[in-house]
């Protein structure tokens, strides 16, 4: 069997692993709100900040 | 003092004097706030963005109704024993630390499990423990720190709401398939022949077949649907040559492959669909936040308070009010349905239903209209009427709020895909004739090959390109239209309707005259004391217009419910209200609103409320008059008729005392007789003629908070750019006429191609993505040119 068969084969399925992520993406609400998550990204180093402040707090008690 | 503002809020602190952490704020409410995340440890707040909180308002009582189990389970999204989950729209929502402080709610209260905000829609949805949190303390949780939630009867109606994604999914499936078909056209675009090609050549055509059947099938049955559908009422729009050119191209490629004739044309057909797809992906550019399709029910509460014969309260839904039920009307309440108020001082606020720009006094024993909001203490009352049968909701059962706009008019692009379409045809047929006549083997092919190189793509593409980004800039500028072709639609009014309160006057601002005898300053000082006691809306503007002056206090002060109210000091007795009240008989009069000034008896003067027209207005009306029929329909009385006709163009036809059917009628009327009329209001009276308008903008001071159904919702602050933004969709539909020249240009290059027989799958795919792509340049590089002018 001539290897264009593989080749045809592999790259039909990397595309349909690819549109079925598409999918599942979609599906899970991901294009609903393209906003918020970029703002939200950024907190995470602020809630890190926040616990040395709290153990502060707490020895000053 | 110095001038500082609330570290909560931004307000204006310098005043309150309350001080607290060594930072200042507005009012104790705003410090309540700072308390309760400093507390928490939640201060980050105020890092993320200066001043973001707002004052939390009183809801004590208000929202009672969130303990009716019936209501809670309609508003519910999800409901278990140990988890529930709802969403709720809170209008406060506007940046990054309204965000930070939503999605950290399990801090404050440690029975919520999650919380995710979605700014786009302001909406939050949040999951909790209904065995250690109710709804109800989760309202006043949120609302206890600035972010009351706004429930409304249209929440209980929607139920859950379905998302429809099915564009982006059929974007994706057409953007797949387009991109493997051309990969594998690949080996046939360059002609590369020999025993290679020849071998696997059917292999690769029947693999681009089956990527292009969920294209014609799933991705392109709009088109074929709208066709059908124009066909049906005999219109030809520019679905029916899309759908003729996806067919033909379609069906002639797979008759190509079956016979072993050629490649067929599949990867114009991918790409043909995938470009339409994108045209209207991005005209679909909408507001999340914002709600065209409001009525009544997004205006009215959820649940109201019931009083049973036994003198119990309790919360029953809107839709479950009866005749002869007792109800309870608090402060700041909406009355929901007609009703006889039998208790309490009643002062209604009805310029959301009428226009009428004052509150009105009502006794008991007299007739309330549903949609107006007491504005004083507790009433009560006993229904009328339920809630569809009322005055007011009656409107909406009115055939405009049925009718879909955009089915009362034809497109611009749908107006020359009939003669196009025609063109087509008859181009298709001629050149078939000739070719039967000189090579009959060639006929077919040439027929099919004028359809496909026909097929509108450009043409379908300017306009939704044009409009679309034109929407997106008018966003921008706080002109938010509902779609595209309501910009399409501004372009061809010729008459502008006004409503007046609310719309050409600032809805807070009065400007205050005095006309009389000069008040000494002895009486000046008195009448800023007297007025000091009194909550009356008129007191209140007219204290803050007087100097400032020693407060005295008062040795006598009495309010007489809806007459006036009288002081004495010292010697001096003043009487501060309405003409009768003051001892002032047979005035002549004047509709304007007045409170009359008596001093010892003797009658002083009067102050007289006028209506503050906005800023710009006779320079908008001055460069409207010369392109438009001007109208004000005025739902008040016709007191401010002389200070209008000095301010507006002579023409201007001035129209008051107008019930919300009478404006709906005079729309209709001189629609009838060839108008196209622009609608600008702002309430609810002028729901229907908005509805019933091409174009109705709603003019709002917020655009968070309601405004009634309408195509456009206007910021105030840009109503004196009106006549900018109808420029500007003139100058788009402009636009689009050339984007029609230079694709008729493509066009003809095709069609050379296809009537000598000659046209290449190469050629198609190389000629139908060019010409849709330089429409999309096109449209895109004139609009922002066009956006930049407008600023």
């Amino acid at each position: 069997m001539s290897v264009i068969y593989i080749l045809l084969a592999i790259s039909i399925v990397v595309a349909i692993g690819f549109f079925v992520a598409f999918v599942f993406a979609v599906r899970s609400g991901q294009y609903d709100d393209s906003y918020t998550p970029s703002v939200r990204m950024l907190f995470d180093d602020e809630l890190i900040k926040e616990k040395p402040k709290e153990s502060i707090l707490t020895k000053k008690d | 003092m110095e001038h500082s503002t609330c570290f909560h809020c931004g307000l204006d602190a310098s005043s309150s004097r309350i001080v607290y952490d060594n930072k200042s704020f507005c009012c104790n409410g705003c410090k309540t706030v700072y308390d309760i995340f400093s507390a928490n440890n939640l201060t980050c707040y105020y890092d993320l963005q200066q001043a973001p909180g707002a004052t939390p308002k009183e809801v004590e009582g208000k929202y009672n109704f969130l303990e009716n189990e019936k209501i809670v389970e309609r508003l519910l999204e999800f409901n278990d024993e140990n988890i529930q989950i709802i969403t709720l729209y809170i209008p406060h929502i506007h940046c990054s630390s309204c965000i930070w402080i939503l999605e950290n709610l399990n801090k404050l209260q440690a029975s919520v499990g999650s919380s995710i905000v979605n700014f786009g829609k302001k909406t939050v949805r949040i999951s909790y423990n209904p065995n250690k949190l109710s709804l109800k303390e989760l309202v006043k949780l949120l609302s206890s720190i600035g972010y009351e939630p706004f429930i409304s009867l249209d929440d209980y109606s929607v139920g859950k709401k379905n998302i429809d994604r099915s564009l982006i999914y059929k974007l994706g499936v057409s953007g797949f398939a387009f991109g493997n078909i051309m990969f594998l056209s690949f080996p046939e675009y360059f002609q590369v022949s020999g025993f290679w090609i020849e071998k696997y050549a059917p292999l690769f055509r029947w693999l681009m077949f089956s990527f292009s059947l969920p294209v014609i099938f799933y991705c392109a049955q709009d088109y074929f649907i709208s066709a059908y559908k124009g066909l049906k009422s005999k219109i030809l729009n520019i679905d029916v040559p899309i759908a003729l050119g996806a067919s033909v191209l379609f069906l002639r490629s797979t008759f190509e492959i079956i016979f072993n004739i050629g490649t067929g044309f599949f990867d114009s057909l991918s790409g043909l669909i995938f470009f339409l797809l994108l045209g209207k992906f991005f005209q679909q550019k909408t507001y999340n936040f914002l709600s065209f399709e409001r009525d009544y029910k997004s205006y009215f509460p959820i649940g109201i308070t019931k009083i049973s014969s036994e003198g119990q309260e309790t919360s029953i839904q809107v839709y479950d009010i009866k005749k002869g039920d007792r109800l309870l009307i608090r402060n700041e309440e909406l009355i929901p349905v007609d009703c006889i108020l039998i208790k309490g001082k009643a002062r209604i606020d009805y310029s959301f239903v009428t226009g009428e720009s004052d509150p009105v006094s009502k006794q008991s024993g007299d007739k309330l209209f549903a949609g107006g909001k007491q504005l004083e203490g507790s009433i009560e009352v006993d229904v009328l009427k339920t809630v569809e049968q009322s005055y007011l909701t009656q409107l909406w059962s009115n055939d405009v709020f049925n009718t879909n706009k955009e089915d009362r008019f034809t497109s611009i692009t749908n107006a020359i895909s009939k003669q196009f379409t025609i063109i087509i045809l008859s181009i298709a047929f001629i050149a078939t004739a000739y070719w039967m006549y000189v090579d009959s083997s060639k006929a077919l092919n040439v027929f099919t090959a004028v359809l496909i190189i026909a097929c509108p793509c450009a043409i379908a593409l300017a306009a939704p390109f044009t409009f679309g980004n034109l929407l997106r800039i008018f966003g921008k500028l706080k002109f938010y239209a509902k779609n595209a072709s309501v910009i399409e639609q501004l372009a061809t009014i010729n008459t502008i309707i006004f409503d007046k309160t609310g719309t050409i006057t600032a809805n807070k601002e009065t400007t205050i005259e005095y006309n009389g005898i000069h008040l000494s300053n002895e009486e000046e000082r008195l009448l800023k004391s007297t007025l000091r006691n009194s909550n009356h809306p008129l007191s209140r503007s007219l204290y803050a217009l007087l100097k400032e002056n020693d407060i005295i206090a008062l040795e006598d002060y009495q309010e007489h419910i809806g007459s006036g109210i009288e002081a004495k000091h010292k010697q001096h007795t003043i009487k501060v209200g309405s003409a009768p009240f003051v001892g002032l008989q047979a005035e002549n009069v004047s509709l304007n609103t007045a409170v009359h000034i008596s001093s010892n008896n003797t009658y002083k003067g009067k102050f007289t409320f006028y209506n503050s027209y906005r800023k710009g207005l006779s320079k908008l009306f001055n460069q409207l008059k010369k392109n438009y029929d001007l109208v004000i329909l005025s739902g008040d009385n016709a007191g401010e008729k002389e200070n209008l006709t000095k301010l507006l163009p002579a023409k201007t036809k001035l129209f008051f005392n107008q019930k919300p059917e009478d404006k709906l009628e005079y729309i209709k009327h001189h629609q009838s007789s060839g108008a196209k009329v622009l609608m600008i209001g702002d309430g609810l009276n002028d729901a229907g003629a908005l509805a019933q308008s091409d174009v109705g903008i709603a003019i709002s001071e917020n655009v968070n908070v309601f405004s009634p159904a309408c195509d456009v919702i206007l910021d105030a602050s840009k109503f004196n750019q009106l006549y900018a933004f109808i420029k500007a969709s003139k100058s788009a539909v402009k636009i689009i006429k050339w984007s029609f020249v230079l694709s008729f240009i493509y066009n003809s290059i095709g069609l050379y191609f296809a009537i000598t027989g000659q046209l290449a799958p190469v050629i198609a795919a190389i000629l139908m993505p060019l010409s849709s792509i330089s429409i999309v340049v096109f449209t895109t590089v004139t609009t922002n040119i066009l956006g930049k002018k407008l600023k």
